[in-house]
């Protein structure tokens, strides 16, 4: 079939899966609704796959698809269009493969609540928003996506609205990504002022003659390229919760966790990172940005790994993971070497969605329990989690042999990230060696918490009693008692529970279960891609396929051989693998040799640890800082501008002369009425007369 | 056919059937007042008929006046009427939304409702006159007169403290009014014409123009409203009556903006790029502040008259911006804004009718009762946000894009009003809709019957719509917009 074709398939079919869930949910039934959205979904997913093999190994061209015209005033002209290219056709299967194995699992996930068709229509809601914005050919639809992806994450995550936490944090997602937003739109209105096109295939071959433009405001004259993608990239650090930004991440937990394991891990947060790969024609023109996005994206993996460290909450654990892998990601990018930059975002997508699919089938088996410190030998009960788990583990942690160039998909990613920041030093960039540096760091961190999680959760004693599974089962009951109609399709659903799922619940006491295969499937497919993605595709995405791979959709500056360089000393090959395995055998101590240390750690309580502990206080900082403030202010405003000073000195003045005269609301048809009517005739006949007096002179 | 004076003049069919009712009838008389509803109801749909009509007929390409009617009127005035891309497009607003209007007001008015629906049809006339007006004198009368069915609207069928409301209203626009009618006089007075597509092409002196500017300005300053005299909109929006509220913001607002694009601009060019900085610093201090202001608001209708104003601060940035992307963007948003601030107003009627409360914390957990509702209410926050994919997001990004390069700092403190919109709107609906229902009394409220659908359905369809094809209106401004900005460039630079 035709590739445009194909692409307006993929790209439509989860709006119409959305939209006919969301608006007919209710007629047609949960399993309809879930059937149509899911289905719709893998279809989109198989179609991806094709489109991406066409583009790899069939030698399938880019192209323009546009559908419809948008915005169109002068020379502010963007479309409704599908733009095809390495970069989207690597997104393409990125996001609706991960998406519709989600889908799949929420069938199991989900199984217990009551609004099935809501839920499934906003996760094709979110698909379309997605795929909208990496197929976009202009700034504006750009936008439209990247918004539209904030707005689905906002309801996701406040998906359970009678949550107050997870109100809090969808609006603190939204409101935060509209601070990045803020950034991102006066990028594009810099981009549009000075270059006079939203398109990008109008603005790269612009870049190079005006890149040394000035931009002046404020009496300072900027250079322009770097104005423009230092605003853009304030955009991406909201969206990929980047250091000052990234706040709203792990609060974005309290939504469902395959919500977390989609938007949160796997795409909508990768969609910064993409971003900067797709201007990189016009970032391999903006030095000073470049160093800022190194800079942000380092401090952001260090950050987000020593907070990793001692959460006790699984999601909030691998939400960090995800926060520090992204600065990974950033930093590559900030290098030169978007090749890696996006190779790293391809294989964190499988094995970040199945750590997050993998703890959702843990968190499901404990009845909603997601504090690790209730976890403890659950390997006994569930199996299929804990091998797919350890797998993602070892993904992420990046096991694997250099000399023989072998490894799970982390390996390969990571380290030609690393292995970039070096070259880059060696070219003689500072922050080449800073980023190496931080690279090999905190790969040793991210050894630690990830494996931390996987003992903690499946190794050691059993911190749970089977009386706390039962007791969770009458608190969710509880829980959901709110509404009378709820609560009795409430009790149906666990009814029909306990006969198929909880063998054995009613008869003995309560154990964590496997999960059923819905959910299993995706892990055991995810895990796959967790083992064999980067193998694969190492040699198309930075190996000595990649010209042929990427065909022109990354650009890489004439002065830019991060990724050509030649061979690195031994040393540096092996130092995130050695970290690496120091990384896991601390924690290994900590949690299998001496169980009950990190717990005795932590009761010590000492400075370094409350200060990772407390995500380095972000969140108060801001609480003091804007929150207060706002508040404040707008009190101020109000209280004082509005009622004190403007209608004090103005109407109120004059009304509290005028309403002792006037008295009360009897009057009102009557006495000010004919006030205005007089004034008004008086107007009318002063215009008048005025006017045959002009005409007559 | 004199299709524009057969507009003005059809809502004032519908006032003489419900007159002679109220004549010949019983005014309490339950049938009277049924038919009364359905008249007003029948007028205003035949006036949009009317009005798609007209649309239909205009030429999108031609940058003139179209549908010209003149004629001798009185004391040496002649009637003038006619419409432009940019007026066609503000009567095809009011004509849209007076129905919706009608049938909001449906059960909810229970006093004098012959005498209310007759106030909703002089408003009709004398609102869509204002537009069609080509000649000044024409159009002061128009545009003062309109504000009497308002004012009676918002002073008998409004709240508690209706009599403070009405008289602020009224004090305020006084105060412009007085003013801008001293400046017609004086340029009739010079120029010897009061027909406006001649003082369009008349040249003020610089000196003549500052003046003539100021007194204009301080009719449209309070019609907008801008800050700092936006005080009066609060009051007024949250005494009215639910459909008075959606006139207010959805066309009455618009008058001041339309003021701008009609006489400021065009007839006192030097003086608008003279005022500029001005009217920027305005237009960035109502985002600001409003929206902060919005954010501390314990009343529903309160916190979205707020937001109006700083919505309204995007319309006086885009406008003076001078370039074809702000006047398209300002246009568009006055456009959006008309019908997403009056959704939002039926949104607050919706409940207020059922628990005749406006306080938000009575609310919450409405969405367990009302999922259509909330579903709606989700929309029109988002209009409001300005999500790109709605109306609301399109007038947004073209003001900012038209103003950034004429003052880069205006545009980057407006930008920030982005970000304050997601706060205040997100957390009214979190208050009012998600959450627990907590409130006993809410326990039986029910969703939206098939009369609120009806209300609904063509503003969710126009902000949908509207939202990924803009060019559906853009097109038919385009010309009359191009004119005006290639008038007003050559103006200020020669």
């Amino acid at each position: 079939m035709d590739a445009k074709l194909l692409v307006t398939i993929i790209l439509y079919g989860p709006l119409i899966g959305a939209a006919t869930a969301g608006l007919f949910g209710r007629r047609l039934g949960n399993t309809v609704s879930m059937a149509i959205t899911t289905g719709l979904l893998m279809l989109s997913a198989v179609l991806s796959w094709v489109v991406f093999s066409q583009w790899t190994w069939g030698g399938l061209e880019a192209f323009t698809n546009t559908y419809a015209p948008f915005i169109q005033v002068g020379k502010f002209v963007s479309n409704w269009s599908f733009r095809l290219d390495g970069l989207s056709a690597v997104m393409l299967v990125v996001v609706t493969t991960v998406s519709s194995l989600v889908h799949l699992y929420s069938w199991g996930y989900m199984a217990q609540d009551d609004s099935k068709p809501r839920f499934f229509a906003y996760l094709s809601l979110f698909t379309f928003a997605m795929l909208s914005l990496i197929s976009a050919a202009d700034f504006m639809q750009l936008f439209f996506g990247w918004e539209g992806v904030g707005l689905a994450s906002y309801l996701l995550i406040g998906f359970w609205y009678h949550k107050p936490t997870a109100n809090a944090a969808a609006i603190k997602a939204f409101v935060v990504n509209r601070v990045g937003d803020f950034g991102f739109a006066l990028g594009i209105l810099t981009v549009f002022w000075s270059l006079g096109t939203i398109q990008f295939a109008q603005i790269f071959p612009l870049v190079s003659a005006h890149a040394n433009d000035a931009w002046t405001f404020a009496g300072q004259s900027w250079r322009l390229m770097d104005l423009a993608c230092a605003l853009l990239f304030i955009g991406a650090m909201g969206k990929s919760a980047q250091f000052f930004l990234h706040t709203w991440l792990p609060d974005a937990m309290e939504g469902p966790t395959p919500v977390s394991a989609l938007i949160h891990a796997a795409t909508m947060v990768t969609a910064g990172v993409y971003m900067v790969c797709l201007l990189s024609p016009m970032f391999e023109y903006a030095p000073v940005a470049k160093h800022i996005v190194v800079i942000v994206g380092a401090t952001t993996a260090l950050f987000a790994a020593t907070v990793g460290l001692v959460q006790n909450d699984i999601k909030r654990v691998i939400a960090y993971s995800t926060c520090s892998q992204l600065g990974y990601m950033f930093m590559a990018a900030g290098l030169g070497a978007y090749q890696a930059s996006m190779f790293h975002l391809f294989t964190h997508a499988f094995f970040k969605a199945l750590l997050f699919l993998g703890a959702g089938s843990v968190i499901h088996a404990m009845v909603h329990e997601q504090d690790m410190r209730r976890y403890g030998n659950l390997a006994k009960y569930l199996p299929v989690t804990f091998a797919v788990m350890t797998i993602g583990t070892i993904a992420i942690t990046g096991l694997g042999i250099p000399g023989l160039e072998l490894g799970f998909a982390g390996f390969y990613s990571k380290d030609s990230i690393i292995h970039a920041a070096y070259a880059s030093g060696a070219a003689g960039d500072p922050l080449g060696y800073f980023a190496f540096v931080m690279g090999v760091f905190v790969a040793g961190l991210t050894a630690f918490y990830s494996w931390r999680v996987a003992f903690f959760t499946f190794n050691g004693h059993a911190r749970w009693t089977s009386e706390d599974l039962e007791h969770h089962w009458h608190n969710r009951d509880h829980d959901h008692g709110h509404d009378d109609h709820g609560s009795e399709a409430q009790a149906e659903t666990h009814a029909e529970l306990d006969h198929d799922d909880h063998q054995g619940h009613s008869h003995g006491p309560a154990l964590p279960h496997e999960s059923p295969w819905t959910m299993r499937l995706p892990l055991i497919l995810l895990s796959i891609g967790a083992i064999a993605a980067g193998y694969v595709f190492v040699e198309k995405f930075i190996g000595a396929e990649q010209h042929e791979f990427w065909r022109g959709a990354i650009y890489t500056a004439a002065s830019n051989h991060v990724l050509a360089e030649g061979h690195p000393p031994a040393w540096t090959v092996w130092a995130p693998l050695i970290v690496s395995i120091l990384g896991l055998l601390v924690a290994a101590y900590m949690y299998i040799w001496r169980e009950g240390l990190g717990a005795k750690l932590a009761a010590n309580r000492g400075p370094v640890y409350l200060f990772f502990y407390n995500k380095w206080f972000f969140d108060e900082l801001y609480q003091v800082t804007f929150v207060r403030a706002a508040q404040w202010l707008g009190d101020l405003f109000w209280r004082g501008g509005d009622q004190k000073l403007i209608d004090g000195l103005g109407p109120d003045g004059v009304s509290a002369l005028s309403l002792q005269v006037g008295k009360g609301a009897g009057r009102l048809e009557t006495g000010f009425l004919y006030h205005y009517a007089f004034v008004m005739l008086l107007g009318v006949a002063a215009i008048l007369s005025f006017a045959l007096w002009a005409w007559n002179a | 056919m004199p299709i524009l004076s057969l507009i003005t003049y059809a809502p004032i069919v519908g006032v003489a059937a419900i007159l002679a009712l109220r004549l010949f009838g019983k005014a309490d008389d339950p049938r009277a007042i049924e038919a009364s509803k359905w008249i007003a109801l029948f007028t205003t749909l035949a006036t949009l008929a009317l009005s798609v009509l007209l649309v239909a007929r205009f030429s999108p390409g031609d940058k003139g006046f179209q549908f010209v009617e003149e004629m001798p009127w009185f004391a040496g005035l002649n009637y003038r009427m006619g419409v432009d891309g940019i007026s066609v497009l503000f009567v095809l607003l009011t004509a849209f939304l007076m129905p919706i209007c009608i049938a909001a007001s449906w059960k909810s008015i229970e006093k004098r409702v012959l005498e209310y629906m007759i106030a909703f049809l002089i408003l009709e006339s004398l609102v869509i006159g204002v537009f069609c007006a080509l000649d000044i004198v024409l159009f002061y009368i128009f545009f003062e007169f309109s504000l009497v069915p308002m004012f009676l609207i918002i002073g008998i069928w409004g709240g508690a403290r209706r009599v403070y409301a009405a008289f602020k209203f009224f004090l305020y626009t006084l105060l412009g009014s007085v003013l801008m009618l001293a400046a017609i006089l004086a340029m009739i007075g010079i120029s010897h014409t009061s027909s406006i597509p001649e003082l369009m092409a008349y040249h003020f002196s610089p000196t003549v123009q500052t003046w003539l500017w100021l007194a204009f300005f301080a009719s449209f300053a309070v019609k907008m409203p801008m800050w700092p005299v936006h005080t009066w909109l609060p009051d007024a929006h949250v005494e009215a009556p639910t459909a008075g509220s959606v006139i207010l913001a959805g066309i009455l607002l618009k008058l001041g903006g339309y003021g701008f694009m009609r006489f400021s601009l065009p007839m006192f060019p030097q003086a608008s790029h003279q005022f500029t900085p001005l009217v920027f610093a305005l237009s960035v201090i109502a985002i600001v502040y409003t929206s902060l202001v919005a954010f501390r608001q314990v009343d529903i209708k309160k916190l979205i008259a707020y937001s109006s104003v700083a919505h309204m601060g995007f319309v006086t940035m885009g406008i003076f911006a001078g370039n074809i992307v702000g006047e398209q963007g300002a246009l568009f948003q006055m456009l959006s804004h008309g019908v997403i601030s009056g959704a939002l107003f039926l949104c607050v009627g919706v409940v207020y009718d059922r628990m005749h409360t406006r306080e938000i914390a009575f609310y919450g957990g409405l969405v367990t009762r009302m999922p259509w509702y909330a579903a709606t209410f989700m929309l029109f926050t988002m209009g409001n946000v300005g999500l790109p994919g709605t109306s609301g997001f399109v007038g947004e990004i073209l003001t900012m894009a038209g103003t950034y390069g004429v003052s880069t700092w205006t545009v980057i403190v407006a930008a920030t009003g982005v970000i304050f919109s997601a706060v205040y709107a997100l957390s009214l609906y979190r208050r009012v809709v998600f959450g627990t229902m907590t409130n006993a009394k809410l326990a039986d409220i029910t969703d939206l019957d098939w009369r609120e659908v009806a209300i609904f359905a063509p503003l969710i369809a126009a902000t949908l719509v509207l939202g990924v094809q803009p060019g559906l209106i853009m097109n038919l401004t385009q010309a009359s917009v191009d004119h005006l900005v290639s008038a007003y460039q050559a103006a200020i630079g020669g």
